[in-house]
């Protein structure tokens, strides 16, 4: 992955059904913000799921925060900026 | 133990409610929710089409302020009823609609009438459910009320399988009904901040919008608005927080605001903005709107606040509870200086819409309506030329007689929006002041008022084209006037008398008064038709694009 831009990671813990990456998902989609990365898993035995989003930093961040706080199924949002690390080295599998 | 089908469960969960009346259409995919309805004491209305069906709905939500049910059935079904909820998620307007869906198993496979009403709904509604067992049934249905009432009001869609409206439920206990959750609670510091910065500013400024009228917080601004000398100006959903001939109104502000307005935000030094979400059709271009202004924004959406401009002190919370708490902080003051600037320039730039009504215009004539009829009258528009000059032109005296499609702008809106206020309030009039471009978008619904016996006027400004999109080729495409002109003149006199509805034509009445006072005297749904020339336009305005001091007419008016 190129690194010259800046990147975050938002780690956003969501009721697991379906349709909710859908949600989380659109709007992004709808600002033409791009999701540069997406790992999610189940945790607490399955009712919720964590969702890391590796996004670019950018002055639209803060009001996307916002609105997903919004959404019914999301149960908290929040800035990581040492979880990149991870995705870090993901690229070193999936780049192959 | 209670034990009934999904569709039984469903409607006595409505009824439970408090729901007394539903808009909808039948179709293969909800006939056992319709099933159910007929053995129900609620009301159903009949739509001729399901986008009609949304709209009563949102009449009903519009002048209760409580969520309003439609029902729909699947793939047309939904695809027609989405227009509706996507202009309830704009205006912010409490409306539960329920869908059926092809049954379970069938779903993902093209089968009849399917469509991903799920995937479809999720950008324009607050929340979707897709039901997906019975049980679910008795939490889903409570929290779509409580999510469409909470905090910033919105529709949600319930996407209910045609199995699980078949399939049996057992259980013990009623489910509490759906209520809306407090607000959450704004802080003293942010409170004290705001009474100083209103104490300390020289030339206020009261800006109100839609979200006014959701909180029901009309009186606290006019107290305050009175208790501080601050001159009021309102967006198009906030028209009836306050009466608009009260002497610190000054209108509506924006693209086709009076000039006095546009110039009266241009100098002032603070703004409080209640309820509302710096459209562009208010601000003009953003980048030069009040430059000279601090802005105190109070929302009940934190998503709201700072999205397109920084305000200097936000505020998060229900604005009648704000401002219930800021009113005894605030110090009363005269402004004198301020309000005398006010007038000055409403004397310099005299106001464009009419103080007194009339017939030569349509303007005058919108005005001449609110003198004939009831202060309590609810005034319903479609999309326009004929919008924007009753928001110019008609005397708003109350919270919530003012309906129109805001944000989404739908032509078709009035008509159905107005059915559904007349079920809503049955005794109060409802007038729909419409145009024949608009009318013709949901004209099916004429049988709709007319097998409800709902007492709704329409006031059909007819000028035989689409007049705004006229009038913006006319200013800003050399008058080049493609696909905006009819070239047949509908006989809308004939085709509502064949519908079942009074008729009153007022092309060459002789007195007008009269033939008005006529069509107002009667119950029951009354066309009111009024020729006007396709010349009429939409002034003073700001082009689209530009800075909201740089207006279109309004500099002189004799």
């Amino acid at each position: 992955m190129p690194k010259s831009i800046p990147r975050t990671v938002l780690d956003v813990t969501v009721a697991n059904h379906p349709g909710v990456m859908s949600h989380v998902c659109g709007l992004f989609s709808r600002r033409a913000f791009n999701v540069e990365a997406i790992l999610c898993l189940p945790v607490n035995g399955g009712e919720v799921s964590r969702i890391w989003l590796l996004v670019n930093e950018d002055d639209r961040l803060e009001q996307m925060i916002r609105q997903m706080r919004k959404l019914q199924d999301v149960h908290d949002v929040r800035v990581c900026n040492e979880n990149t690390a991870v995705f870090d080295q993901l690229s070193t599998v999936m780049a192959q | 133990m209670f034990r009934m089908t999904g569709a039984q469960l469903v409607i006595q969960l409505l009824e439970r409610q408090g729901i007394q009346v539903i808009s909808g259409v039948p179709g293969g995919a909800n006939l056992p929710l319709y099933d159910a309805l007929s053995r129900s004491t609620i009301h159903h209305v009949l739509a001729r089409h399901e986008q009609g069906a949304g709209f009563i709905a949102q009449g009903m939500a519009r002048v209760t302020g409580k969520p309003a049910v439609c029902l729909a059935t699947s793939g047309p079904g939904v695809t027609n009823i989405l227009t509706a909820i996507a202009d309830a998620k704009l205006d912010s307007v409490p409306v539960v609609c329920i869908t059926g869906q092809v049954p379970s198993p069938l779903m993902g496979t093209d089968a009849f009438q399917e469509v991903d009403t799920y995937g479809m709904s999720i950008p324009i509604t607050k929340h979707n459910f897709l039901v997906r067992s019975v049980e679910e049934l008795l939490t889903v249905i409570p929290e779509a009320f409580r999510i469409a009432a909470s905090g910033r009001p919105g529709p949600v869609l319930v996407d209910i399988p045609r199995d699980i409206q078949v399939a049996e439920v057992h259980f013990a206990e009623w489910p509490q009904p759906g209520e809306a959750d407090p607000a959450p609670r704004a802080y003293d510091a942010d409170l004290e901040n705001a009474a100083s910065m209103i104490n300390a500013a020289r030339r206020p400024l009261l800006w109100i919008g839609g979200g006014v009228v959701a909180a029901g917080a009309g009186s606290q601004i006019l107290e305050l608005a009175e208790k501080a000398s601050m001159p009021m100006t309102m967006t198009l959903m906030g028209l009836g927080a306050v009466p608009r001939d009260h002497a610190l109104s000054i209108g509506m502000l924006g693209m086709h605001a009076e000039r006095y307005t546009n110039m009266a935000m241009e100098a002032c030094d603070l703004i409080l903005a209640a309820g509302v979400r710096f459209d562009d059709r208010a601000t003009g271009k953003v980048q030069e709107f009040c430059p000279n202004a601090k802005i105190i924004h109070i929302d009940i959406d934190h998503s709201e606040i700072d999205k397109i401009r920084t305000a200097s002190l936000g505020i998060l919370g229900s604005i009648n509870e704000v401002l219930e708490e800021l009113l005894p902080r605030v110090q009363e003051n005269t402004r004198t200086e301020w309000l005398e600037y006010i007038s000055a320039l409403r004397g310099a730039f005299p106001q464009h819409a009419p103080a007194e009504g009339g017939h030569d215009s349509p303007q005058r004539l919108i005005r001449r309506v609110g003198e004939l009829v009831e202060d309590d009258t609810i005034i319903c528009t479609d999309v326009g030329k004929h919008q924007m000059w009753t928001a110019q032109s008609y005397p708003f005296r109350h919270e919530r007689q003012w309906l129109t499609s805001g944000g989404l702008g739908t032509m078709g809106f009035g008509l159905p929006a107005a059915i559904g206020a007349s079920l809503a309030a049955p005794e109060r009039r409802v007038i729909c002041f419409s145009g024949d471009g608009s009318l013709q978008m949901n004209i099916q619904e004429l049988a709709t008022a007319a097998e409800q016996r709902a007492n709704v006027t329409v006031v059909l400004l007819n000028n035989n084209c689409l007049g705004l999109v006229h009038q913006q080729q006319e200013l800003f495409f050399k008058a080049n006037y493609f696909s905006s002109e009819y070239q047949i003149a509908v006989d809308f006199i004939k085709i509502a008398e064949g519908f079942g509805w009074r008729t009153v034509d007022l092309a060459g009445s002789s007195d007008p008064d009269a033939d008005l006072a006529n069509a107002f005297a009667g119950r029951g749904p009354c066309l009111v038709h009024v020729p006007v020339d396709r010349e009429e336009k939409v002034l003073p305005m700001v082009p689209p694009g530009a800075a909201n001091r740089v207006m279109i007419e309004g500099e002189k008016h004799a």
